[in-house]
């Protein structure tokens, strides 16, 4: 079982984060995440899951508490990779340079990387749109590239800040089972915000609930279900289940927050 | 509209304008050194043109030397600016004031402390044309997204890197704008400038020729070295328009066709 193996990949020890004026961002946050899994950061906005992502990523330190992860480990190389709630993608560089891009910040030609970026971008279904602009795709296609660029480097940690939450809801359901087979071939232990209990529910196999006010985690929902997971899997009792204990928990959460 | 229908419509004004003047010119009887028919500007050109073509070469290149010696000082002042904010505070109000000067009210002065008219020249036309370049670059250089400059820090990205491949792509389309306006500005800069030098001999451009003529009375000769100054400003507009649609096109809202 993950939950007792002694070195997880990902840890927050009693994280606090203030920002300037004097906003409680998270207040005693804990959390492990152990290579290979698939964890889901459920809460409603402003509840702190996105900095989550960004102190994880390294690019936000903490007011108190401790964070270990790659990221933050010196001379790990581009070991964690971040995927915006916007695509993010260079306006002025194709499709195939846009990909190239992570692995060109470490040196490498164009020359190296060309069949790794194409395998990665016939996988994510863009094969055709290696020359294309950004301007010239849709929002999902936008972000499938921005999604081959986080894989590229092979990373051990895969951070997702509410990906798919622009998207519609057909193109949501296909990204989310499409990006269950890409985490499959590398298994990178991810992180992943959403404020959709079903998206929560469908990808990872363990839901942390956050409240805001101050951010927080106030419950675990474990999704026992294993992978690959079918289409199939949004009509199981399994599935139902989870989806009720998260719903429970986010009202609790709400009341909470709304008595503190 | 379609580009060639568009076309066809300015090009039929144009004519149909220059036909009138024509036959106002013939049907009103008024004297050539009042009013020269547009025929015999170009013949009035056609029979000086040994002169006056050497006077637009000397315009031409003071004007293009100028906005060349812009483009480098903008960009180069504009990178300090966007390195250093605090030597922007400290400079910028330089800027303004170069800025704000009329020409036409510090040429005299210039005119005075540059020994060589030519490199007096330049300086005028330098300082009209190079304050475009360099607030465009300098807001530009600042455009960056905030999240690729996350995933440029992720990446640990080089000062280089960052430089090469995020800041001045992101800077492109504003340098771009300043350059259209700057173009302009160089060769009324260049003309003004001479007009007020008054210089006469053979190392001189258009404007004296348009000075000479006026004191002679040679209304048409006036004309023609005006026509050889719009179809210069007119040159220097297409000429920037294209590169700007050559550079920028495939990817910046600028210089999409789509009409949406």
């Amino acid at each position: 079982m993950p939950e007792t193996d002694p070195s997880p990949l990902i840890s927050l020890h009693e994280v606090h984060k203030r920002f300037e004026p004097g906003v409680q961002a998270l207040a005693g946050v804990s959390l492990a995440v152990h290579a290979g899994e698939f964890v889901a950061l459920l809460g409603p906005s402003g509840c702190g899951k996105s900095t989550v992502l960004r102190l994880v990523a390294g690019l936000d330190a903490p007011s108190a508490g401790r964070v270990d992860a790659p990221a933050l480990r010196p001379g790990a190389g581009p070991a964690t990779a971040f995927v915006f709630q916007e695509p993010t993608l260079m306006p002025w560089a194709s499709v195939f340079d846009n990909v190239w891009l992570p692995l060109r910040l470490q040196g490498q030609t164009h020359a190296d990387v060309a069949p790794k970026v194409r395998e990665l971008l016939a996988a994510v279904g863009l094969s055709a749109f290696e020359r294309a602009y950004p301007a010239q795709l849709s929002g999902g296609m936008k972000m499938r590239a921005s999604i081959a660029r986080a894989l590229v480097t092979r990373p051990q940690v895969l951070l997702m800040d509410e990906p798919f939450a622009a998207l519609d809801d057909f193109t949501r359901q296909k990204l989310n089972a499409d990006l269950l087979q890409w985490w499959q071939r590398l298994q990178p232990a991810a992180l992943f915000v959403t404020h959709s209990v079903a998206e929560a529910v469908f990808l990872s196999q363990r839901v942390l609930v956050m409240a805001a006010r101050p951010g927080r985690v106030v419950a675990t929902v474990a999704v026992d279900e294993p992978y690959p997971r079918p289409a199939a899997f949004r009509h199981s009792t399994a599935y139902h289940t989870a989806c009720r204990a998260l719903g429970a928990a986010l009202e609790a959460a709400g009341h909470e927050a709304s008595a503190a | 509209m379609s580009p060639m229908r568009s076309v066809w419509l300015s090009a039929f004004v144009l004519l149909g304008l220059l036909a009138v003047w024509e036959w106002g010119v013939r049907a009103a009887g008024i004297p050539a050194y009042t009013l020269p028919a547009p025929s015999l500007v170009v013949q009035t050109l056609a029979a000086h043109w040994g002169s006056l073509a050497a006077s637009w070469w000397f315009t031409l290149k003071v004007t293009f030397g100028a906005l060349a010696l812009a483009c480098a000082g903008g960009v180069l002042i504009a990178a300090v600016f966007a390195l250093s904010p605090t030597l922007e505070r400290a400079l910028f109000p330089v800027a303004v004031v170069l800025q704000v000067t009329p020409i036409v009210a510090v040429a005299p002065l210039i005119l005075i402390y540059v020994e060589s008219t030519t490199a007096a020249l330049l300086l005028c036309a330098w300082i009209v044309a190079f304050f475009p370049i360099l607030s465009n670059t300098v807001v530009g250089l600042r455009a960056v997204d905030a999240n690729l400059r996350d995933l440029f820090e992720l990446y640990r990205a080089t000062p280089w890197q960052r430089l090469a491949l995020l800041r001045a792509p992101s800077a492109l389309p504003y340098f771009m704008a300043g350059l259209k306006i700057s173009g302009g500005l160089s060769l009324i800069g260049a003309v003004t400038a001479e007009m007020v030098a008054g210089a006469a001999g053979r190392e001189t451009g258009l404007a004296s020729r348009i000075l000479e003529a006026s004191f002679r009375t040679e209304t048409p000769k006036m004309f023609a070295a005006l026509t050889l100054l719009v179809a210069t400003g007119v040159l220097i507009f297409w000429l920037f328009n294209a590169l700007s649609r050559w550079l920028l096109g495939p990817w910046h809202t600028s210089e999409s066709s789509r009409s949406d």
